[in-house]
């Protein structure tokens, strides 16, 4: 099973401060624990938001508004993910206990979802159904 | 937390932990069985007190410090009569006492590769050495191995049982060991993990098309002996060739769960992560500037398919090179039929058929079936339909697996119609997912 954990932004991450050398260090530490425990797949961090672009679709058909970044909802925002494959959902929730804080200022915020995957990877009957119908759908849009 | 909610947080912990904590205990106490009893007393332990006491700030310090307790008992126990008891428990004790309990990086990395060569000795049988390595170094219970099988739980019980007590007859030494030895050890490492990899990935028996958790098990086991050995190209070519096929899980299987052919696969729902992950392995074995082997070269060529848009982009030239210079390294009939699907593609089926008809002469695969049916592929394409029809006849009668009896009785009878329009040039055979 494989699960992104998502790193929120704080006012730092959007300001473009880097982490404390401490936190660096930390978190390289804790990414290497990740790969030698034969589990990580990805880790990458975010530029802040003062860069981004964001598309908009407000009404059903209308073209898109695009907005410029900073987008002021830092909490909304996400900094960084990191990306593992685990055998349950407890050694996600244990690896994403182990993330050090990711701010170190009590704005620190982790969110754990699990990632979509086939047949192949998963017993879940919704699960199965889920990747039934969009395998479906993306057969009939490469017919047309 | 419920009991059931913290018995399974607890236990989760002692899975992540566990192969560095048999690891660590086996090169205390020599005998791999033993180790993995005391890092079991360490989870009933931890099942008695966590619940309570919370887990602890450095949960695999705590489980190696109550682990390495229960040895010195243990040992204390014995009287130290015998004078080697004697010395493990003097060097046990000092182990204990540096706090950390989670010892050097390096120390750890080569008490894990230790750990693997024990699990994969020669001394073992192939199915021992499966069975132990996914119990000592993927944490699976004896039950979860029982079920990738497909065989009894304690049919499995009783081969780990068996494989520990084989390891303590012939002394098995807990050594990385070197020179010559070292490459023909590492070879073993490396076929247990593939042949993981392969059973989760094809099952030849049962309904089931794929046994997740031997793929996954094995990927990671590549993964970690990439970090442990990472200067051996072989170790990484291997990753490379799991991580790349792995990544056509998605693509593997239609909708209606029938298998569909690398061909027409929808490349959309490759996964691209692995196939990055796997090529990046693939460069790392090439840098090493060692010659070719058949990992890395299989890799190359899953490599060749992988980088490929479209089926029709694909480099059958360089796969033909490939898997030529495979037949020299891992000389096999399956290599060479898969070499003359290439021929084909490369450079068109008469020169496929000329190597299909020298595989013909060769009696060990006179019952395997791709060969009829790779050769009425090649018959058909060049026209020469009744002979192909007799190819594929012959093919479904050597097949035991019912769907591909039934597509080689509907090849055979496509023989028989009125030529068509000149097919699509590109639907020719080519590889299997």
């Amino acid at each position: 099973m494989k699960f992104m954990m998502i790193v929120k932004a704080t006012e730092d991450s959007e300001a473009g401060t880097p982490p404390s050398p401490e936190l660096f260090e930390a978190m390289m530490r804790y990414n290497e624990e990740l790969a030698k425990a034969g589990v990580l797949l990805a880790a990458d961090g975010l530029h802040p938001t003062s860069g981004a672009i964001r598309i908009s679709y407000e009404e059903p058909g209308a073209k898109p508004t695009i907005t410029d970044g900073p987008f002021s909802e830092s909490k909304e925002v996400i900094a960084g993910y990191t990306l593992i494959e685990v055998r349950s959902r407890e050694e996600a929730i244990e690896w994403a206990l182990r993330m050090p804080d990711p701010h170190g200022k009590g704005e620190g915020r982790i969110e754990l979802r699990q990632v979509f995957e086939g047949s192949e990877l998963t017993q879940d009957a919704d699960m199965l159904e889920a990747h039934e119908a969009m395998t479906g759908e993306l057969q009939r849009r490469n017919r047309t | 937390m419920t009991n059931a909610a913290s018995r399974r947080a607890v236990e989760t912990v002692w899975r992540l932990e566990s192969t560095r904590l048999i690891a660590g205990l086996t090169r205390m106490v020599r005998d791999v069985g033993l180790a993995e009893d005391l890092a079991q007393d360490a989870l009933v332990l931890a099942l008695r007190t966590w619940p309570e006491s919370g887990i602890p700030d450095k949960p695999g310090a705590w489980l190696m410090t109550a682990a390495k307790r229960r040895a010195i008992d243990g040992m204390r126990r014995l009287k130290l009569q015998d004078q080697k008891y004697a010395e493990i428990g003097r060097h046990a004790e000092s182990t204990v006492e540096d706090e950390a309990g989670e010892g050097v990086d390096s120390e750890i990395k080569d008490d894990l590769l230790r750990l693997i060569f024990m699990t994969c000795h020669p001394a073992l049988s192939r199915e021992a050495r499966v069975a132990l390595t996914l119990r000592l170094l993927g944490g699976l219970s004896t039950d979860e191995i029982a079920h990738a099988f497909f065989v009894s739980e304690p049919t499995i019980a009783q081969r780990i049982v068996r494989a520990k007590r084989r390891l303590r007859e012939v002394r098995a030494e807990f050594i990385i060991p070197d020179g010559d030895e070292w490459k023909s050890r590492l070879e073993t490492v490396l076929e247990v993990i593939y042949l993981l990899f392969n059973e989760g990935y094809a099952a030849s028996s049962g309904t089931s098309w794929m046994r997740p958790l031997l793929c996954q098990e094995a990927i990671r086991l590549g993964r970690i002996l990439a970090g442990i050995a990472p200067a051996e190209p072989e170790v990484q070519g291997l990753l490379a060739l799991m991580e790349i096929q792995a990544s056509r899980f998605r693509a593997r299987i239609s909708a209606a769960g029938e298998p569909v052919l690398l061909q027409d696969q929808n490349r959309a729902l490759w996964d691209h992560l692995l196939i990055r992950r796997g090529l990046v392995a693939l460069e790392r074995a090439k840098s090493l500037g060692r010659p070719l082997g058949p990992y890395v070269l299989q890799a190359s060529i899953a490599a060749c398919h992988a980088v490929a848009r479209t089926a029709e982009e694909t480099d059958w030239v360089r796969i033909a090179a490939l898997y030529e210079a495979l037949c020299r390294v891992m000389p096999s009939p399956v290599v060479e039929l898969n070499r003359a699907v290439a021929v084909a593609m490369a450079f068109g089926p008469a020169f496929g058929l000329q190597l299909v008809e020298q595989l013909e002469r060769l009696p060990s695969l006179a019952a395997y079936h791709l060969l009829p049916s790779v050769k009425g592929d090649f018959l058909e394409k060049l026209g020469r339909r009744q002979e192909a029809r007799e190819a594929f006849e012959h093919a479904a009668s050597l097949t035991r697996n019912a769907q591909e009896k039934e597509l080689l009785w509907r090849r055979a009878a496509a023989c028989n119609a009125e030529p068509q329009e000149k097919a699509d040039p590109q639907k020719k055979g080519g590889d299997p997912g």
